[in-house]
């Protein structure tokens, strides 16, 4: 722990001593802090708020952590009242739970001595609050919501799609960048070029696509569309590059085919930047939400991302529900990262030859 | 057997001809190598006899049989890489391994061959490692014992010993040896490095801009080589070539006039030379002895290497650059002068074309 505590809090200091501060230890401690508040604050945040009551999180100024005003049953009352600190004429503080309001003058009771009304200028009390976890925020969406079924769709379509987004593209960069081709590199352009194309111009040619082939209203819809990625395809290709052409050469010589040095040797070598596509492809398609959108409207297909839409209706959006089924949402792509990103920096390629 | 025979071979890379009629028979369990400097064409014939690269035109014959149209993996060839080109991820026994299995040859026998190959080369020992784990030398046997296990018909081995340090490769390049007087097969080998292709091969094939300059056995090479390039590739450090003026032919015997007026006489043998011709005159730094007689040419040392048992001189002849090798060690500085004979050592003359008119081996009495 010592060492752990020294790494993060070595600084240069002043005259490069080590003790006191020099100029870039404190902008370095700054950008870092300010850094980690501006990536890590609003998931904190909505982690936060996503236990909140609909009443907390309707509150100003709005507060992070999940604070109720506390309630208590009191005899004579059929609903919970609650609880404040008043300020007494004698400038002593009691605990009363509020029965009624009326104007700027609060009608109060002590939950212990029901009987006497006291009443208090609502400038003189403040609410007892107390943390408390809503966390049936979490309980109700898988009682009431279909969550298992959207969940079992997006994850259906998430690996379905990545891994087919793997295969295509790593077939199409190993084709781009180890084959010598006429037309090579206008086929390279022409993929990349479709980078400038937003979905939303191809939308509608998409969707007649889609439709005609009888893909509408289903999964497939979803993942089909999605596959091929001109990002994947470069990404791919890129690395592919690095690997040494008598590689190849030596599988050749070894009696491999086409296939056999595509999916024995270039493949494996291929791993750190499929990780990444991999990871790219898992948060994309993770996160779809309009092209799952406009292909399914049967309930039971839905995505989690659309299924989340339900929640905010026209009149009425049910922000609790929303930032928990976020959260709950949020999960899978973090681990993915947390475990691909261990895989990238170990990166395999590149070690059996000088 | 693997008789290989190249009949007119070309190779050209767009308008860029980079073999040109290439003819060559390489006989079985012969050793041959190619050598020249970079960017000859001998990778790229190598690259094109094992069925990497597609011929232009002419015909590859492998044990008598046509295989221009056959691909690499069925020439029933190995190749050793300059890079080495192990399968990274790959284990040793794997990247041996990989080979046979695509053959789909029975798993006992692939063992059986591996473990042949891995005592053969000493590399038992790190059967389950990766490429990544082992040092250059490791890593360019197991290259060996990929091509190995193969049991190949011929053996292309393209600069195999390049990326060692000197005293490895010295020790590698016997080993090699060895291993070819053991298997008996078929080897071609591309270097760059004369010395490797002297003391390795039964014959060198000497290659420059994608021709064949000359093919002989070492010594024929360095005794008799048939033109200026191949007399200053082979032998090390390169022969000293003197311009030259034949002065009179009488008979059997030509004068030459060299080094700003210097008179040599060489036999003719086969040879003619008219009297008027301008010729260059190769002569080989190691046969340069020191004189006494105030006639012999006097050089004018630049640069004196000592390496103990050798010296090494640089030096200036009459404008024309000189070098000498002159056993054991000599009490000579830069800015000396110093007088060479030579009459008595073996003489090449070359006509203005570069190619060797004659040899002159020994002292005129």
């Amino acid at each position: 722990m010592g060492n752990v505590a020294r790494f993060i809090l070595r600084r240069r200091g002043a005259h490069g001593s080590g003790k006191g501060w020099h100029w870039t230890d404190i902008f370095t401690w700054v950008w870092l802090i300010g850094g980690l508040i501006i990536m890590f604050g609003p998931a904190v945040w909505l982690m936060f708020s996503s236990l909140k009551t609909p009443a907390a999180l309707a509150e100003f100024p709005p507060s992070i952590l999940p604070y109720v005003t506390s309630q208590a049953t009191v005899e004579g009352y059929d609903k919970p009242l609650m609880l404040y600190d008043a300020k007494m004429p004698d400038g002593s503080t009691r605990v009363l739970a509020e029965v009624r309001r009326i104007g700027l003058v609060a009608q109060m009771v002590d939950p212990k001595a029901p009987g006497d009304i006291v009443k208090v200028n609502i400038n003189d009390r403040s609410p007892v609050r107390i943390m408390s976890f809503a966390t049936n925020n979490y309980t109700e969406p898988f009682v009431h919501f279909d969550f298992l079924r959207y969940l079992w769709n997006s994850v259906f379509v998430t690996v379905v799609a990545t891994v087919i987004t793997l295969v295509v593209n790593s077939m199409a960069a190993f084709a781009l960048s180890k084959y010598e081709f006429k037309g090579r590199s206008v086929a390279m352009l022409v993929i990349l070029a479709t980078l400038m194309v937003p979905l939303s111009v191809i939308m509608v040619p998409l969707y007649s696509i889609i439709s005609t082939l009888g893909l509408f209203n289903s999964l497939w819809g979803v993942i089909l569309p999605t596959v091929a990625t001109p990002t994947g395809v470069f990404i791919l290709r890129q690395y592919m590059l690095t690997i040494p052409d008598e590689l190849l050469d030596a599988a050749r010589m070894d009696k491999a085919s086409e296939w056999q040095i595509y999916w024995r040797i270039v493949l494996p070598l291929t791993a750190p930047a499929l990780a990444v596509l991999a990871i790219f492809s898992v948060v994309w398609r993770w996160n779809d939400f309009l092209w799952p959108l406009i292909v399914l409207s049967r309930r039971e297909l839905y995505t989690l991302q659309v299924g989340l839409s339900i929640y905010s209706g026209e009149l009425n959006v049910q922000w609790h529900f929303i930032l928990a089924m976020t959260v709950v949402t949020m999960i899978p792509v973090v681990l993915v990262f947390i475990f691909l990103q261990r895989f990238i920096t170990t990166g395999i390629a590149g070690t059996g030859l000088k | 057997m693997g008789e290989i025979k190249l009949t007119d071979v070309k190779k050209s890379f767009g308008a860029l001809a980079v073999l040109k009629d290439i003819d060559l028979h390489i006989k079985d369990g012969e050793f041959v190598v190619f050598v020249g400097p970079s960017g000859c064409g001998k990778s790229t014939l190598l690259r094109t006899i094992a069925g990497l690269e597609k011929v232009s035109g002419g015909e590859i014959q492998i044990d008598g049989k046509r295989v221009n149209e056959v691909t690499a993996a069925d020439r029933g060839l190995a190749m050793v890489f300059q890079s080495y080109a192990l399968y990274p991820h790959m284990s040793v026994r794997q990247n041996l391994a990989f080979g046979l299995e695509n053959s789909n040859m029975p798993k006992a026998e692939i063992t059986e061959r591996i473990n042949e190959a891995a005592r053969m080369l000493e590399i038992e020992a790190y059967m389950d490692r990766r490429p990544g784990q082992l040092s250059g030398g490791q890593r360019q046997r197991v290259a060996i014992g990929r091509a190995i296990v193969r049991r190949p018909t011929a053996f292309l081995l393209d600069e195999p010993l390049s990326n060692l340090d000197a005293e490895l490769r010295v020790s590698t390049r016997a080993e090699l040896a060895a291993l070819h007087g053991r298997l008996g097969s078929t080897m071609i080998y591309v270097t760059h490095d004369q010395v490797e292709a002297m003391t390795l091969a039964h014959r060198i094939v000497v290659m420059r801009a994608g021709q064949i300059e000359q093919v002989g056995t070492p010594l024929e090479l360095y005794n008799e080589p048939a033109n200026r390039f191949v007399a200053g590739f082979i032998g090390a450090p390169h022969m000293n070539f003197l311009k030259a003026d034949v002065v009179e032919v009488s008979g059997e015997l030509a004068s030459l006039s060299v080094a700003g007026g210097y008179r040599v006489q060489v036999r003719l043998g086969q040879a003619k030379l008219n009297s008027g011709q301008k010729v260059t005159v190769g002569v080989r730094p190691q046969h340069l002895v020191v004189s006494n007689d105030p006639l012999s040419p006097s050089v004018k040392v630049r640069l004196v290497e000592a390496l103990g048992s050798e010296t090494v001189i640089h030096g200036d002849i009459a404008g024309e650059k000189m070098l000498a090798v002159l056993p054991g060690q000599q009490r000579l500085n830069a800015g000396d002068e110093v007088r060479f004979d030579l009459t008595t050592p073996p003489l090449h003359v070359f006509d203005d074309n570069g190619f060797r008119l004659l040899t002159y081996a020994g002292q005129l009495t």
